[in-house]
């Protein structure tokens, strides 16, 4: 009788993996790596980032592909398991020669596979904002690093535009992003000359749960006679909780606004946002900006994934920047070996759904504009201040003594991600 | 000695209030000489279309001076307005006209006439930021303080405090003066009060600093302590604030204990309602059930499905009572599934504990990646009815939220109609018997077979029901069962396998002694602590608080 039941699994197991494995046969093509979770915690944000990447490649095909031939997704699914990233990791560079992987979500995840991509010489892009500290030359980073995130937003609140705060509280999930980036804050809060008993850090696992303790304290860390504001870097599915338990307590925006760096569009459709009118999240985009390109590629997902209800959101238009700079870095080079390949990637524009052009440096990471919005009763965000260009993003923070000096660029005579003197010097 | 930034900021707050004051009386001026040559009527309504196009401003400080001397005006139609305009729902029309829009028409604040031929994509949504939220509220606050409705009034008494006016102290007088409402009343004094500390006289200060000292509300604590960073030189005062701050301070203590205990019984009775159904299936059938938290999501999901039939089929009045079809829904829903798995998978695996594990295990991936596949993978948003938002404050620095205290009452009933089966009906005492002695309970005549699948689908229906109350806390996702199975076993084993009591007192002193350790230690450092504590304790009592004795906890084991 176990066996039969074990038979119906297996079959199951079998009938839902299918499409996957049918997409991984080649033929005359180029291959390129899905690497996001379809399943567990990270699920949830993922597995629009897959559909996306699958959009984009549906795009390229139907403009008569690359270099003559078609692109094929190679979709594969780590299931939110750390260790599992690398070993998916491997298997899409070895076996399956995929000449480029799209993937992660979490850093955790990004670290696991960074070995793997860079004995194999692989090329990963990494759509998410992150905590920098990292270059490598095997991955390009189109997400935000903090500069072009976590530092603008806490200078807005500090401004009296955004209300002045004078007192912190730092809240966040723990794993490495959140310590770095609040590490990150605390040097930058200090240096701006905000005391260190004004600001409070604190730390939850991740998909915590329970958050009744954490907004009472935060609430009392406001009442000591200082504006304050919240900088939320709680991530996954811990943030519907978090901000169910924050309406109910009566915590406005206007007394003690709490800005996310890890709740986009997509979060937000999961909770009913009458109650969170003017709490903030900074991105490099929000699917509210006005512009032709962000039209045309909300259109675009909202055909490819035949809902017009679907959303979309920041890593998703990283994702966008991402796979057309690979196209064009790809026709550039007119192959897709991954040292050509690399080589021109370097100073690549694309012309983003934010409404600027963002661009590739030399340190990996992009030049991107900062927004920081306010949540709205619908579920979007408005843009209530933006950079007036895009800013380049710093691998290493200015901020944090033991980075001092330290370089990432991958051009000669540097040629380094992590340097503090040139790789070759004459 | 130097202002302190704190100092700066709270007169910045006052300073700003009293210069738009100032700012307004030179345009009651400008007004009142075009009131001589024009007439009353117009010159108001000019003023007041004019600061109304101002708030189409691009800057968002242009808007806060309109907003300011909007609420200075005294104009009743500047209510509409402003509350619009908080709300996201002041548009301004391509020929500049500046309208209020509603779920079904757009309104002319001038005149207060409904407008037609705007198309609503062709207009313009006029932005807020928060600061300009706090300007709105102030302005607000200052215009509903003499409002006819007393829950305007109360709120504006109580907004003052946050958002000081011009001329506060003058006009929450006048409001007294004239308010029946005790508590009404009793909250513009407290406003007085603190108006006075920044803008009265030395013995006026020193009077609302003793009289401030007897509250507990953090937001008096928060201007003291602004009052307190203030360079104030009086030796009297200074001390009197000292005072007020450390009985302030004393009292916030206590009710944080208080709190602490709220938040443990609200996490106890959320770990409760996750294990009582984890407590008939594991607990009295002695089936190690890993599929119970994928229960606990379709009863979720239930309630997502209820809440979206009623948004689509019925009247938006009726919303508010989705909640009361969804958990019946739930329950037979997750009851029937839970039937159906105790035919097909789980009734050829009795007694044999690890196959039982690994296939119900197999069921939960099943349930997880069928519901991923129906609804996707990302959050479905169940929104909190009205009466389940917000919360009180009872005794003033903590608040009771509608949605826990709803879930505490909920899983007191539940496990009451629980007990009353168990013990009361004819069913229960077929429960009871079949799983203390199933060959002598067959021999009986009692349908043991039928039992058991009618028992694991009551487990599993009140798991259903617990996604219901969750839904109203958390999540509602494919993963949602995945946080609460640990917890749920834990409370289970805790309490002691087979007796509810024990997982009424099993999740109630593990929710309490999380709250009180979390402040401490942190939530990271408190679950270490507690579950260290619970492996403690299993070694030491391995049947768990209260053990079965006899005969019964050894078949049942």
């Amino acid at each position: 009788m176990l066996n039969r039941i074990w038979h119906v699994a297996v079959a199951a197991a079998v009938i839902a993996g299918a499409p996957m494995a049918a997409t991984a046969q080649s033929g005359g093509t180029i291959k390129i790596g899905v690497l996001h979770s379809l399943s567990g915690t990270m699920a949830i944000s993922e597995t629009t980032l897959k559909d996306t990447i699958l959009m984009m490649v549906d795009d390229v095909n139907k403009k008569g592909g690359l270099l003559g031939k078609k692109v094929e997704a190679v979709v594969v699914d780590p299931a939110s398991n750390w260790p599992l990233f690398a070993e998916k990791a491997r298997d899409l560079l070895a076996k399956e020669k995929v000449a480029a992987v799209f993937g992660c979500w979490t850093s955790v995840s990004r670290k696991s596979v960074l070995p793997v991509f860079e004995e194999l010489n692989g090329l990963l892009f990494y759509p998410v904002q992150y905590e920098g500290e990292e270059s490598s030359r095997n991955v390009f980073y189109t997400g935000a690093a903090p500069n072009q995130q976590a530092i603008p937003a806490v200078e807005y609140l500090m401004d009296n535009e955004g209300g002045a705060a004078k007192r912190w509280v730092l809240e966040g999930t723990d794993y490495v992003y959140p310590r770095t980036t609040n590490k990150i804050l605390e040097a930058f809060l200090k240096s701006k000359g905000v005391a260190p008993d004004d600001i409070k850090i604190n730390y939850t696992p991740f998909g915590h749960s329970d958050w009744q303790t954490e907004v009472a304290a935060i609430k009392s860390f406001a009442s000591a006679g200082k504006k304050t504001a919240v900088v939320s870097t709680i991530n996954g599915d811990a943030n519907v909780p978090f901000y169910k338990e924050l309406a109910n307590a009566g915590i406005k925006a206007s007394d003690i606004p709490v800005v996310a760096f890890s709740v986009g569009e997509e979060e937000l459709a999961g909770i009913d946002t009458k109650n969170l009118v003017g709490h903030l999240a900074a991105w490099n985009y929000f699917e509210s900006v006005k512009n032709p390109t962000n039209d045309a590629f909300i259109k675009q997902w909202r055909d490819f994934i035949k809902n017009p209800k679907r959303v979309t959101n920041d890593p998703m238009e990283a994702h966008y920047i991402g796979f057309k700079m690979w196209v064009q870095a790809v026709r550039q080079a007119g192959t897709t070996d991954v040292d050509a390949v690399r080589q021109a990637m370097y100073g690549q524009k694309v012309k983003a759904p934010s409404g600027f052009v963002a661009v590739m440096n030399t340190n990996h990471h992009l030049s991107k504009p900062v927004m920081i919005g306010e949540i709205q009763a619908n579920g979007q965000f408005d843009v209530v201040w933006q950079t007036k260009e895009a800013i380049k993003a710093d691998a290493w923070s200015p901020y944090l003594p033991e980075d001092k000096g330290k370089i990432a660029d991958w051009t000669y005579p540097w040629v380094c991600g992590n340097c503090t003197a040139p790789k070759y010097a004459d | 000695m130097a202002p302190s930034p704190t100092y700066a900021f709270s007169r910045a707050l006052w300073g700003r209030a009293l210069r738009a004051a100032k700012r307004v009386r030179v345009l009651r001026l400008a007004a009142f000489v075009l009131l001589a040559i024009a007439g009353t009527t117009s010159a108001r309504a000019d003023e007041f279309s004019t600061l109304l196009s101002d708030l189409a401003s691009s800057s968002f400080a242009d808007k806060e001076r309109a907003v300011i001397a909007l609420g200075r005006l005294g104009d009743e139609r500047a209510v509409g307005v402003m509350t619009a305009l908080k709300d996201g729902r002041l548009i301004k029309a391509p020929d500049g006209r500046i309208l209020v829009s509603d779920a079904t028409r757009l309104t002319d604040p001038v005149t207060g006439a409904d407008v037609s031929g705007v198309a609503g994509d062709t207009a313009d949504r006029i932005r807020v930021n928060n600061r300009l939220r706090g300007a709105i509220e102030g302005a607000l606050g200052e215009l509903t303080l003499f409002s006819s409705d007393p829950a305007a009034r109360l709120a504006a008494a109580q907004d003052a405090l946050r958002h000081p006016f011009a001329d506060q102290a003058a006009r929450l007088e006048k409001g007294i003066a004239a308010e029946k409402d005790p508590a009404i009343r009793a909250a513009m004094e407290q406003s007085l009060l603190a108006s006075r500390l920044f803008a009265g006289t030395s013995a006026e200060k020193l009077a609302a600093v003793r009289a401030l000292g007897t509250t507990t509300d953090p937001q008096i604590k928060n201007l003291l302590d602004q009052f307190r960073a203030a360079p104030e030189t009086d030796p009297d005062l200074r001390q009197a604030a000292d005072a007020a701050l450390g009985s302030i301070q004393n009292r916030l203590r206590l009710v944080g204990l208080a709190a602490s205990l709220f938040e443990g019984i609200s996490l106890g009775s959320i770990l409760l309602l996750a294990a009582i159904g984890l407590a008939i299936t594991f607990g009295v059938m002695g089936v190690i059930n890993m599929a119970h938290g994928e229960m606990i999501m379709l009863g979720a999901y239930a309630a997502y499905v209820c809440q979206q039939l009623f948004r689509s089929f019925l009247p938006p009045a009726w919303i508010d009572g989705y909640l009361v079809l969804a958990v019946p829904v739930a329950f037979l829903f997750t009851g029937a599934v839970g039937v159906a798995l105790e035919r097909s998978v789980i009734r050829f695996l009795y007694g044999r504990p690890l196959e039982t594990l690994l296939a119900t295990w197999g069921v939960s991936l099943i349930l997880q990646q069928a519901v991923r596949s129906i609804f996707g993978s990302p959050n479905r948003e169940v929104s909190n009815p009205t009466w389940m938002t917000g919360g009180f404050d009872p005794i003033g620095g903590f608040t009771i939220t509608w949605n826990r205290l709803v879930i505490i009452l909920f899983c007191l009933i539940v496990l009451g109609a629980l007990a009353l089966i168990l013990n009361r009906t004819r069913f229960g005492l077929h429960m009871r018997a079949v799983t203390q002695n199933r060959p002598m309970a067959s021999v009986m005549g009692i349908p043991s077979a039928r039992i058991d699948a009618l028992t694991f689908g009551l487990g599993s229906g009140i798991a259903g029901m617990a996604g219901v109350a969750l839904s109203q806390i958390g999540n509602v996702s494919p993963n949602l069962g995945t946080i609460y199975i640990v917890d749920s076993f834990l409370v289970v084993v805790f309490g002691g396998v087979g007796n509810l009591m024990g997982t009424l007192v099993g999740a109630l002193s593990l929710g309490i002694v999380n709250k009180f350790l979390e402040p401490v230690a942190g939530a990271i450092l408190g679950k270490i602590v507690v579950l260290v504590a619970i492996i403690l304790f299993i070694q030491r009592r391995p049947r768990g608080l209260f053990a079965l004795r006899g005969r019964t906890a050894e078949a049942g084991a």
